[in-house]
């Protein structure tokens, strides 16, 4: 390989094919997408095939499996809802990460008008586009998330650091203590076995 | 040779028993452990060329990592645990050091290894692990300690042990590649200025793993490392090459690195995205939430490891770590954070943003205590109570929580997982 300014001469460049293979991040403005389009119909039936299973025919969840749609103003309450719809603010995440590394088990098989089609039937199920959407390169970008602005930059620098960079207390620093909660209430430690210490 | 008796075995046994319940009383009788020719000191043990490699003798074997099923949908995209509760020093060994993975624990040979580097770059390059192994090398130690440590613990006292509730951490030597190395080669000139750009890192398996990091962290700290703790990573932690993030979350640390792109932008992946990012509240969340801010546990006494020896001499001793830097100083507390008493910390505390070993050299009267740990770093710092932390972000941060923990330790010395007011 040929030696490169200043640096060690290691490595070789990378071809156009290799990049194209592995360099198939989508980022929020729609860098990245290749080109191709699916609608809601295509995408309730891809779905279907490759999704339902885990996800449920409505993208609703199953057992445990990650619910897709639903939850739209829940992100304040005692037990959020946090789904595609009602938390992620980027429509270019759900195309990157159902492309890249979806269905779980079978990453990387589905066809970019398939990944269209799918996040189009997604959009749907979250009540974001009617049945007769159809998804593409072209209109991607103009799609706004519903909670685009949901998000703030970590700011624990100003809210939480300088009101916990103070010398602490080390004497009388409370009145009294009482005990408020016990884990052993909830009981839902895993069993590690008798020779271990009882609890 | 001469076999201990039966007899003579439950004598031992029932001398050792009374031994536990006197503390330091005297033998009232000779110990047949010591007055009897033991098995091994009189036949031979194993030869050099039994074990190849080894693994930790079978009465250690409750020194594993252990997983809570309920707490995901599949064992594949996943956590489990670190037995810290049974650890002292700071070195994690690396076969009970956790584990996360989002699509299982590949297998990748080093042969079949390669890592790019593309973008805003000079020259777009690829590398082989031989390649790697011929850069200027360094050693660091640093935690790795994975976001939704303590996680479970946000709404209350729910897990008990600490090996559940803080064993989503651990802490190695790591030797490998300054990444500044790695995207010098490559050429940052086609960058223009730095101070805006990133650089985003994946993984080889199906899941990604990818990851935005600002290039000011890149070119200051992160590594990438081939060896752990003086040999190859192991399989579940990235073989052949991952990426060590000092003091950031456990999630950026990309194992199975195989790409790292330079661009002008965050990519706002699903790990950035939907997972990774701390709901607040009112609803609204923090994203980019990377370093891990001080933090401590006591691990002994913990509910896993009662107080078994009765009264009298005690040890308490835990871990501390921060993501800001170096831990400076850790009180302990028995009565609830009433009162505190400064700690004293290992020897081989100091490593920035690395596991920091603290005791407390102490004695048991037999009283219930309240026992706590809280940390503090050289910037200041000083850890929160988990009602501090709540009351700046509610009860659904899932990641982040770094909270004073409480063991409310019995007077039979076994120790419980609880909240205090």
């Amino acid at each position: 390989s040929p030696v490169l300014a200043d640096g060690y001469g290691l490595g070789r460049p990378a071809l156009p094919e290799e990049i194209a293979a592995w360099d198939i991040d989508v980022r929020p403005g729609g860098q990245g997408l290749p080109e191709g389009r699916g609608d809601v119909f295509t995408g309730e039936e891809v779905f279907a095939d490759y999704c339902a299973s885990c996800h449920g025919d409505f993208a609703e969840g199953v057992d445990n499996w990650p619910v897709l749609a639903g939850g739209f103003d829940t992100l304040g309450d005692k037990d959020p809802v946090k789904t595609v719809g009602s938390y992620w603010p980027h429509l270019s995440t759900v195309w990157d990460y159902v492309n890249r590394s979806m269905p779980f088990g079978s990453a990387q098989t589905l066809e970019a008008d398939e990944v269209y089609a799918i996040v189009a039937y997604i959009l749907y199920s979250n009540d974001l586009v009617d049945d007769e959407f159809e998804l593409s390169h072209e209109n991607f970008a103009e799609f706004e998330m519903y909670n685009a602005d949901g998000f703030i930059v970590d700011d624990r620098a100003e809210t939480e650091y300088p009101q916990w960079r103070v010398a602490p207390c080390m004497q009388d620093c409370k009145e009294s203590v009482e005990i408020t909660m016990r884990a052993s209430v909830l009981d839902v430690t895993p069993d590690q076995g008798e020779d271990e210490a009882a609890m | 040779m001469r076999a201990p008796s039966r007899r003579a075995f439950l004598r031992g046994s029932a001398a050792a028993v009374a031994g536990t319940v006197a503390g330091a009383a005297a033998a009232q009788q000779p110990d047949p452990l010591i007055t009897e020719v033991q098995t091994w000191a009189s036949a031979t043990g194993e030869g050099v060329d039994a074990t190849p490699y080894g693994l930790p003798i079978e009465f250690e074997k409750d020194v594993v990592r252990r997983n809570v099923p309920w707490l995901t949908a599949d064992p594949i995209s996943s956590i489990n645990f670190t037995p810290i509760h049974a650890l002292d020093g700071t070195i994690t060994p690396q076969g009970c050091a956790f584990e996360r993975h989002h699509s299982g624990a590949i297998e990748l040979r080093k042969e079949d290894y390669r890592l790019m580097i593309n973008g805003l770059v000079d020259t777009p390059l690829v590398f082989t692990y031989a390649d790697l192994e011929r850069f200027p090398r360094e050693n660091h130690v640093y935690f790795c300690e994975c976001a939704a440590n303590t996680g479970m613990e946000w709404a209350g006292a729910q897990l008990n042990g600490v090996q559940f509730t803080h064993g989503m951490i651990h802490n190695m030597e790591y030797s490998g590649v300054p990444l500044r190395t790695l995207l010098e080669e490559a050429g940052l000139e086609a960058a223009g200025d730095l101070a805006d750009k990133w650089i985003y890192v994946e993984g080889a398996d199906a899941s990604s793993n990818g990851r935005s990091i600002p290039m000011e962290k890149a070119l200051d700290d992160v590594l990438v490392a081939f060896k752990a703790n003086g040999e190859a990573l192991r399989m579940e932690h990235g073989y052949p090459v991952r990426l060590v993030v000092p003091g950031w979350e456990g999630n950026m640390w990309v194992k199975w690195l195989r790409r790292i792109e330079v661009l002008d932008g965050p990519v706002e992946s699903r790990e950035e995205t939907s997972k990774y990012t701390d709901v607040l509240e009112d609803g609204t969340a923090r994203k980019w939430t990377w370093v891990m801010d001080a933090k401590s546990v006591i691990t002994s006494p913990s509910p896993q490891a009662p107080i078994t020896h009765g009264p009298g001499a005690l040890v308490i001793t835990g871990l501390a770590w921060s993501g800001h830097g170096r831990i400076t100083r850790v009180d302990v507390s028995k009565d609830g954070g009433i009162t505190w008493e400064t700690a004293r910390l290992g020897t081989t505390q100091g490593d920035s943003k690395a596991l920091t070993r603290f005791y407390l050299d102490t004695e048991w009267a037999g009283e219930e205590w309240l026992l706590q740990a809280r940390a503090m770093d050289d910037t200041g710092y000083v850890q929160p109570t988990k009602a501090q932390l709540r009351a700046m972000r509610g009860e659904n941060s899932i990641y982040h929580n770094n909270c004073i923990q409480t063991w409310h330790v019995k007077a039979n010395g076994e120790a419980e997982n609880v909240e205090v007011s």
